[in-house]
Formats: C-alpha cells, sequence, structure tokens
C-alpha cells in the first residue's frame, strides 16, 4: 500500500466516525441541522480521498459527472416544494439505486473478475436495478403521473417467481463467466428493472410510507453491495447504516398500520370484508359556530393528515394555533406515524410553518391525555382517526393503532366530502355524538374560523 | 484475497448493528430529514464511481468510462441535493424561544 492509499484510507475512518456522529446528533431537533453539517463533512472527506486513487488516470469525466450532478441535485434542492418531500426523497433512492447499478456495471469491465467479485456485482445491479425501476414508479405514483391505486392481477405471484428464477439462473451463469457483453448480463440487467416495477405496482398510494422506506433501505444495500464488488470500505460502513434507517423506517410504518411488510408487499389493500353498517347521523357545523366553541376552548389538538398537505393548509392551521394560544388556550399537533405520504411528512410541513416542534406530539403521548382535550380538529385526515379500529372487529383496519381523538370532549372534521379513507371503510367517528362536520376545502374553512375571531 | 472477504464481511455486520442501535433514537419528528440525509450519504457510491470513471481501462474502456460518469453524476445528485435539501428542512425546525422572534 502506498503513502496516499494508507491516507486515503485513514480518512475513510473519519468520514465513516463523522457519518455516525451526525446520526447520532438527529437524535434531537435542536442539534440535528449541525449533524447534517458533520455528515457532509465527512462525505467531502470521503469524496476527496477517493480522488487520490492510483488508477483513476483522468479526471475530466469525472469532473462532467460532478458537475452534473451538482447542477441537478443543488436545483432540485432548492427548488422542491416542502409537500412533495415525498417525490423528491423517491427520486433520491432512484439516483441512489442507479448509481450502485452503474457502479457494478462498469467493474465488470476490469480485466480480473474473481467469482466474489462476480457476484458482488451482480447483487449491487440486482439490487441497485429495482431500486432504480421501483422508485421511478413510486415517483409517478406519489406525483399522481400514474393512478396511484394498486395494480393486482391474477397469476402475478408467478410472473414474479418466473422473474426470480430467471434471476437466480442468469445470474449464476454471469457469476461463472464475468463478461458485460454476456447474454446473462443483459438478463439479470433486464429482470432486475422489471422487478423493481412489479414489486411496486401492487402498492396503493396510502402505503407508500413503506415503500419509500422500504426502497431507501434497498440504496444503501446497494451501495455497500457495491463496496464489496469494488472493496471499498466506507462504501459499506455508509451502505449498511442507510440501510438499517429504511429498514427501522420501514418497521415503524408496518406497525403504525398493523400489518405485516410481506401483507403491504403484496397484496394491495382490498377491503375484502365489510365493517358493520354505521348508525347515526352527521352534524354539519358552520364557521362561525365553529369560532364560538373554539373561542371557549381551554386544549386543543390538531390532527393533520395527507389532505392537509393536499389543501395547502399548514400556514393557516399554524395561523389559528397562534391565535388559540394567544386567546389562553392550550395547543398541540398531534401526528400519526403513517400520516401523509412518508415518515415525518406532517412534521416537516409544520415546521416549514413555523410551528415549534416541543408542539409537535405522537401518537402515544397525545392518547393517554386526549380526555382533557376540549377541541380536536382533524384536518384531511381520516383512517389514522377511524374508532372502527379499535372497536369493530370485522372492519379491514381493525388493530391498527389510532389517534382516539373520539374520546375529546368535541371533534371538528375538516372534509371536502363524506368520502371514505384510502381502505374505503366507513368512519364511525363522522356519527359521533360529538362530532361536527366542517365541510369545504380546509384551507378555506380555516381562514372563515380565523376572520371570525379578526 | 479470502481475508479481505472477512475483514470486509466483519465491517458489515458491525455497521448494521450501529445502524440499528443510532437511527432507533432518531424522534419521529425527524423522520423525513432522516431519510434525505440517508440518501445523501448513500451517495458515498461516488467514492467507488470515481474509478470507474476515470481509470484507464484495458478493454471496453470507452463504455466502462461512460458507465463511471453517469454513475458518477446520480451519486453526486445524491449527495449535493440530499446534503442541501436536509439542511434546508432541518433549518425549519425551530424550537419554542427561537420561534419567537
Amino acid at each position: 500500500m502506498t503513502t496516499i492509499e494508507l491516507i486515503a484510507n485513514f480518512s475513510y475512518i473519519v468520514s465513516a466516525a463523522l457519518f455516525i456522529f451526525g446520526l447520532k446528533m438527529l437524535g434531537s431537533p435542536a442539534t440535528a441541522r449541525k449533524g447534517n453539517f458533520f455528515s457532509s463533512i465527512g462525505m467531502l472527506i470521503a469524496v476527496i480521498a477517493g480522488l487520490t486513487a492510483h488508477q483513476i488516470a483522468s479526471f475530466e469525466m469525472i469532473v462532467v459527472g460532478i458537475l452534473i450532478g451538482s447542477i441537478v441535485g443543488a436545483l432540485a434542492a432548492r427548488l422542491v416544494e416542502m409537500t412533495s418531500m415525498p417525490e423528491m426523497v423517491a427520486l433520491f433512492n432512484g439516483s441512489g439505486g442507479g448509481a450502485s447499478l452503474l457502479v457494478g456495471w462498469a467493474t465488470l469491465y476490469n480485466t480480473e473478475v474473481s467469482t466474489f467479485t462476480a457476484v458482488t456485482v451482480i447483487l449491487a445491479i440486482l439490487i441497485g436495478g429495482l431500486t432504480l425501476t421501483g422508485s421511478l414508479l413510486a415517483y409517478g405514483k406519489l406525483s399522481e403521473r400514474i393512478s396511484s391505486a394498486a395494480i393486482v392481477f391474477s397469476g402475478q405471484r408467478i410472473v414474479n417467481s418466473l422473474i426470480l428464477i430467471g434471476l437466480i439462473g442468469s445470474g449464476v451463469m454471469l457469476a461463472n463467466d464475468p463478461s458485460p457483453d454476456s447474454v446473462w448480463f443483459f438478463a439479470v440487467l433486464g429482470l432486475s428493472l422489471l422487478l423493481g416495477v412489479m414489486a411496486v405496482i401492487p402498492i396503493g398510494g396510502a402505503d407508500m410510507p413503506v415503500v419509500i422506506s422500504l426502497l431507501n433501505s434497498y440504496s444503501g444495500i446497494a451501495a455497500c453491495a457495491a463496496g464489496f464488488a469494488i472493496n471499498n470500505n466506507i462504501l459499506i460502513v455508509a451502505g449498511s447504516l442507510v440501510g438499517a434507517s429504511g429498514i427501522i423506517l420501514t418497521n415503524i410504518m408496518c406497525k403504525a398500520m398493523n400489518r405485516s411488510l410481506a401483507n403491504v408487499l403484496f397484496s394491495g389493500f382490498g377491503a375484502i370484508k365489510q365493517g358493520k353498517a354505521i348508525e347515526g347521523e352527521v352534524k354539519p357545523i358552520s364557521v362561525e359556530d365553529a369560532y364560538y366553541i373554539l373561542e371557549a376552548a381551554g386544549n386543543v389538538c390538531f390532527v393533520p393528515g395527507y389532505g392537509m398537505a393536499v389543501a395547502q393548509a399548514q400556514h393557516v392551521v399554524k395561523e389559528l394555533g397562534e391565535i388559540l394560544e394567544a386567546n389562553g388556550a392550550e395547543v398541540s399537533y398531534a401526528i400519526h406515524p403513517v400520516a401523509g405520504r412518508m415518515p415525518g411528512h406532517m412534521n416537516v410541513l409544520l415546521a416549514e410553518a413555523d410551528v415549534p416542534y416541543e408542539q409537535l406530539v405522537e401518537m402515544d403521548d397525545i392518547n393517554p391525555r386526549i380526555e382533557n382535550v376540549d377541541v380536536a380538529i382533524i384536518i384531511g385526515a381520516n383512517d389514522v382517526v377511524n374508532p372502527s379500529a379499535r372497536e369493530d372487529e370485522d372492519s379491514p383496519i381493525y388493530g391498527m393503532p389510532i389517534i382516539n381523538v373520539d374520546k375529546a370532549r368535541t371533534v371538528f372534521v375538516l372534509k371536502r366530502s363524506m368520502a371514505s379513507g384510502f381502505s374505503g371503510v366507513d368512519n364511525p367517528l363522522f356519527f359521533g355524538e360529538n362530532t361536527r362536520m366542517l365541510f369545504g376545502d380546509a384551507k378555506e374553512s380555516i381562514s372563515g374560523v380565523i376572520s371570525e375571531f379578526g | 484475497m479470502e481475508l479481505e472477504v472477512v475483514f470486509l464481511t466483519f465491517i458489515l455486520v458491525l455497521s448494521i448493528f450501529l445502524g440499528f442501535e443510532l437511527i432507533s433514537k432518531v424522534p419521529a419528528t425527524l423522520h423525513t430529514p432522516l431519510m434525505s440525509g440517508a440518501n445523501a450519504i448513500s451517495g458515498i457510491t461516488l467514492a467507488g464511481a470515481f474509478l470507474s470513471a476515470g481509470a484507464a481501462h484495458a478493454v471496453g474502456g470507452e463504455m466502462a468510462t461512460y458507465l463511471g460518469t453517469a454513475a458518477v453524476a446520480f451519486a453526486t445528485i445524491n449527495v449535493v441535493g440530499g446534503y442541501l435539501v436536509t439542511d434546508r428542512m432541518l433549518a425549519m425546525f425551530k424550537s419554542k424561544s427561537e420561534g419567537k422572534k
């Protein structure tokens, strides 16, 4: 090992330490920003160390690649709306997968490719490829460029099994005789890309938090595989940190929906069993009456869902929250783990509207004290506040943990119409004794209440 | 060669455990920045992409260079975009005392 290589490898240790430190500081919103900065310094060190590798003969193409990537990345990061973060993260997952795929592919052009290297190259191509197409499809579904409904057809499992068998077969053939010109290589490449598509089409729009987390994890695992292919420590360390992060998030999302990962991945979401028919009367309320109740409330809790993002209502919500606080009420924002289209989506939107993070509370914190809440305001959330999940054993969402807003003294539901949530299940909350429906666009309804305070 | 594989696997296993330990302490409110930050870290493939884009390849050299260049571009998108957008988001998370200007 030359001196330069030695220094490069020591620098990798420093960057690994910085990544770990950065992730540790992400443990609290107060230190998180500094943590991200440390992590980026770690990346800078790793990149510079990578550039010193003795095999690099020319830098022109590297510079071209970095320039293109920096411009695209910086523009995307600057221009993206906070409501579109899930789409953005989906695309980033895809480009991470794509990069690992390409590194694996290029490694096949090396003169000596051992069987071990070939196996890791195949893994990098497989995981990178399916992350790439899977993420692109997830992006399409999230941005509603394609239908976000789950696509399930008969024989889907058979088709998927055939793809897997094909992958294993052509993978073995390629590992025996690794060459980028081999027909087996193209088989592995094509089938991996196809597998990504097949993996995401049966998953419906509201299950996207699980898919994004899972693809996030895959992009890390792909980097790991690429690290094995080119014998690079830092790729393995960083890749496995990312892989672990994605898997933990996937697990949290699945638990929050009371479904197994297999159920999310393979079954779509069919409301097979119909829950009990709901009896009762919907009680609409006017903006003016809502104002009178809120004016007298001492404890108000907002429960946002994807509908808040769609209506872009986060800023008016925060405005109303401030008015209520000035009026002497205690205000909190209760966020269900699967509210929105990715983990933590609602938190970012409310942070964007300047809601202090102390006011953002988790489901497990709010539920024990929900009886003390005078008014719970539901904005564009449905299934995550559906009491059937707790009470009706026949309901398809039975067992899913929910925010028990029906136990609050009064519940306002801001809703466009009486349509049901993604599961297609009726929500008895809307017929509850203490529930009042405020129909209309969430943003307009809240603005209306604010002007009553005016 | 065999020893190297053992070392790499060693590193892999330890980092996975460390990853689980670290990430499970991240609060739910920061899960979106965690994901975009993880995206940035997975751009580490860049360090590997340099080798493919810059090396003088013996056979089929041009193709490998193009593949490597594309890999560099993709990975840079992750690194630059990931860190910038994470920073943008984290800057929005303010505590009560900071919030009142």
